[in-house]
């Protein structure tokens, strides 16, 4: 029998970290449990682009709210979390997209997020390397770019000096009520338990909701000055709303070492973690689209990573419905990097009863999410 | 971006001994053949160049001077297309492979593959290694044969293996002072090793160590650089023999620790990997159908088991696994002579400790040992400490952190080397002629 923890965390991804050290300065003992590497998951795939976003109000409260916590957060990160306030660039392709680019903008500025509107000349003149002619985009200065698993392995380092533990090298394989399992056959009696296991996390609370989907990234050698701010399309958003089929949309970021990564895809039901030559192969057809000059940089890696999704398209923080004593930090989707701080504050906010900054109901795991499967 | 496509009965990637061999078979036995090396010019890491460098045993009469000398210029039979100045760097599906040039992507359709991507050197680690002037064996070697004015200058030459041998004769040839070769191996070790060289393969490595006693080099064994020293550049190495230590100047040092297998593309394409050599069956076929491999990646052995491999494998390609057969003797002889010259050249426990704290392990992202001890694994290390990730994408210093601390890197995915962009957007378009 080990000693006893007020909280016992599953999973050491930037989820998992950031509730234990929000637990930790809370007073509560801590252990987090890690099968792998801090960060390994999908924090290691990630790319890392902190971003406030709107597809509906609930998601813009968590990620604005996340995006001032980075801020505070940046000014502790050491250099290896690779912290840079890059901004955001939404490219319009057209000027259906340039309706979008408005709307977006009033949107944001009436919530106190600057935003501002580039004309064509404005976004060539800030990313010459993309194709000529299109008709603008939108410019928000406040997201930035981190490393995730640098940061992940930052907040658990600070949690262990509030005397959170790590236990490495084994997962939760079951839960009681008053203790959990783990795969080393050490019983770890707890008070409350957090399931952080990202895409993993069904295994743990088997009917959550959650599924994986999967994503390709790539990064080149070193071109510093290629792109300068991170550039998303705006069909991003069409593409990212449809739960059912594969997607690609165009996604440039430029990293602090000089290199560009260059995203993405969605897949739903690829359970394979391999590179997928066509998937690839669209993503980057879809790439070079807005910026010709990619095709001829060089690549010095190409991977995947599995997004914890959601019917409604955000996350699960809070009592895991039925079970009692257990919670849920899971279902970040692609914005986790962004969300991980907003959870971790909202977790111990329901947990420690105290007054939340932002009302917590809309990512209660026991809301219904039917209504919005279809999107 | 180019579209190009060609296609093929049998692809040979890599022209070294085992490719050269592999890809005249193949094409003389009725095979349409390409042969494919990411150098300007076939013959591998012993043959490029020849003109300075010439080893003069038959090869068991498998191969025959005029052999490398023909597939490397002119007069090539018409099913045999040649492709020097490309090199593989995905495959996008069975029967597709991506090739690309400095300006150029093709994707060449294959019935049959075979993989003879031969070795690299390994490095370790020692304070000072990433001096200017301190450089591989072979990659001296290359450098001196593209013009590097080397008469006169002092080399000490040190690490392990045959290669170190080898390397010392070519650079007297070329009128360097070569002052001392340090082979860590043991000197009883070695002993016995000359022992068991009556076999014919092995006159290679005996004629190589006598010329270089002939060419009075001297040659310790036992023996090893603790640290390369200078201002801005090299100037001197700090050796060790037992409980002796010494220093020499010098103007260059050349290192090698022994070979690598080169089987970062067999990986790609699903091969079966077994003790770091890709897993092969009396055919050469690898684990998988229709995919051969030759030479240096199915285990270090030098050009003769290149050779009889790459026979073959061509053969077996262009299906004519039954006449392959009767060099399996033949085979069997240089396989044994393989074993033992890993076993003879096994590095030794105190190359471990020479790096400090503040040796970079990792050249390309400037990780150094106190950084990797703070990491539990090889994804630790990478992700935490960006180890491996750069250019080189861990083949340097991969093989360097295995031996270091036992870890083992971890999945190959496309692209094998670093490839632009345009050539993993490569359409698989129908079957045009070439
Ligand atoms: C291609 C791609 C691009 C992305 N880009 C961005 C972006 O730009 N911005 C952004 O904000 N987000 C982005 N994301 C999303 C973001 O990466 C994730 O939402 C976030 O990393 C989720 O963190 P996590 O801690 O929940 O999950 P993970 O990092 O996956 O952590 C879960 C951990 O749980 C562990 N685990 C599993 N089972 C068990 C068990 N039984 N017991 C104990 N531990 C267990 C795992 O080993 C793992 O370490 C992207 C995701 C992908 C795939
Ligand atoms: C640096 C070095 C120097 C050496 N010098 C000597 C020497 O002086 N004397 C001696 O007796 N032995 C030497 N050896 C050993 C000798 O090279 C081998 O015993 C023999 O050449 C092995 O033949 P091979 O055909 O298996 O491989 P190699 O000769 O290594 O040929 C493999 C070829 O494949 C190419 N290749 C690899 N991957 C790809 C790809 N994806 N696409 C296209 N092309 C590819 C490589 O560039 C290379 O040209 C040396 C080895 C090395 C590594």
């Amino acid at each position: 029998m080990s000693k006893s923890f007020d909280a016992v965390i599953a999973g050491a991804g930037i989820v998992g970290t950031a509730c234990a050290l929000e637990l930790a300065k809370a007073g509560l003992c801590v252990a987090v449990v890690e099968p792998h590497v801090v960060g390994g998951g999908a924090t290691a795939a990630g790319m890392g682009h902190v971003v406030v976003m709107d597809d509906s109000e609930a998601q813009f409260a968590l990620t604005h709210y996340s995006q001032q916590l980075w801020q505070q957060l940046a000014e502790e990160l050491p250099a290896f979390g690779e912290s840079e306030q890059r901004g955001t660039i939404w490219v319009a392709a057209d000027e259906e997209e340039m309706l979008e680019v408005r709307r977006k903008q009033a949107y944001y500025n009436a919530r106190g997020v600057t935003a501002e509107i580039l004309d064509a000349h404005a976004l060539a003149e800030a990313e010459p390397n993309l194709r000529p002619g299109l008709p603008g985009g939108l410019f928000v200065p406040g997201d930035s770019v981190v490393y995730p698993p640098c940061v992940a392995a930052h907040l658990m380092r600070r949690a262990q000096d509030h005397g959170a533990v790590l236990m490495p090298g084994r997962s939760v394989t079951a839960i009681a009520d008053n203790g959990v399992r783990l795969s080393d056959g050490t019983n770890v009696p707890m008070g409350l338990f957090v399931n952080a296991a990202g895409s993993w996390s069904p295994e743990l609370d088997p009917g959550i909701g959650v599924k994986k989907r999967k994503g390709h990234l790539l990064i080149t050698d070193r071109y510093p000055g290629f792109v300068h701010h991170q550039l998303v399309e705006l069909g991003y958003l069409k593409s990212a709303h449809s739960m059912t089929s594969e997607s690609v949309a165009f996604n440039a970021q430029p990293r602090s070492t000089g290199q560009v990564l260059i995203g993405s895809s969605r897949q739903f039901g690829a359970e394979g973690a391999e590179v997928e030559a066509h998937m690839l192969r669209r993503m980057l057809l879809r790439a070079c689209e807005y910026m010709p000059g990619l095709a001829r940089l060089r690549t010095v890696r190409t991977w995947t990573g599995f997004r914890a999704a959601t019917p409604d398209k955000l996350p699960l923080i809070g009592p895991s419905p039925g079970r009692e004593n257990r919670y849920l930090a899971t279902g970040h989707e692609g914005l986790g990097i962004t969300t991980s701080l907003g959870t971790a504050k909202l977790l111990a906010d329901q947990i420690l009863k105290r007054t939340p900054s932002i009302p917590f109901a809309p990512y209660l795991p026991s809301r219904s999410m039917e209504h919005d499967a279809h999107a | 971006m180019t579209e190009a496509h060609v296609s093929c009965d049998v692809l040979v990637v890599g022209g070294g001994p085992a490719g050269l061999t592999a890809a005249q078979v193949a094409c003389e036995s009725g095979a349409k053949t390409i042969l494919l090396d990411d150098n300007p010019a076939f013959g591998g890491q012993i043959w490029r160049g020849a003109k300075h460098f010439r080893f003069d045993n038959k090869v068991l009469d498998l191969i025959s001077d005029q052999t490398a000398a023909q597939l490397g210029t002119t007069d090539e039979p018409a099913r045999l297309r040649k492709m020097p100045g490309w090199r593989v760097v995905a495959a996008p599906r069975p029967g597709v492979a991506t090739a690309e040039s400095l300006s150029e992507t093709n994707s060449i359709h294959f019935q049959k593959l075979i993989l003879a991507t031969g070795a690299r050197e390994r490095f370790l680690p020692f304070p000072g290694w990433t001096l200017p002037n301190v450089m591989g064996a072979g990659g001296l070697q290359a450098m001196v044969k593209s013009g590097l004015p080397i008469a006169g200058k002092r080399v000490v030459i040190a690490g392990t293996g045959p290669l170190l041998l080898a390397v010392a004769e070519y650079l007297k040839q070329c009128r360097a002072d070569v002052r001392l070769i340090a082979e860590q191996a043991s000197g009883s070790s070695l002993f016995r090793f000359g022992l068991s060289l009556t076999s014919h393969p092995a006159k290679l490595f005996q004629a190589a160590m006598l010329k270089a006693r002939l060419l009075t080099v001297p040659y310790l064994t036992d023996c090893w650089v603790t640290r390369a020293e200078g201002k801005d550049t090299l100037e001197r190495v700090c050796l060790r023999q037992e409980s002796k230590s010494w220093q020499l100047e010098c103007d260059y040092l050349a290192t090698g620790f022994h070979l690598i297998p080169n089987t970062e593309l067999a990986e790609l394409m699903g091969c079966a990997i077994e003790n770091g050599c890709v897993k092969v069956d009396e055919d050469q076929q690898t684990s998988v159908p229709n995919v051969y491999c030759a030479g240096e990646p199915t285990g270090i052995g030098g050009v003769e088991k290149s050779v009889v491999e790459g026979r073959i494998a061509g053969l077996a390609a262009a299906g004519l696994a039954q006449e392959a057969r009767k060099y399996h003797a033949v085979w069997r002889h240089c396989a044994r002579f393989a074993g033992r010259l890993n076993e003879t050249f096994r590095l030794r426990e105190e190359l471990k400790a020479l790096s400090t704290d503040e040796t970079f392990v990792c050249r390309c992202e400037d990780v150094t040992l106190a950084q990797l001890r703070e990491c539990s694994t090889w994804r630790a290390a990478k992700l935490h400490r960006r180890c491996g990730m750069g250019p080189c994408q861990g083949r340097i210093c991969g093989p360097a952190v295995e031996f270091l601390f036992g870890w083992k890197p971890e999945s190959v995915r496309p692209p094998v080397f670093p490839a632009r962009v345009e050539s993993l957007t490569q359409a698989d378009v129908e079957e045009k002629s070439s």
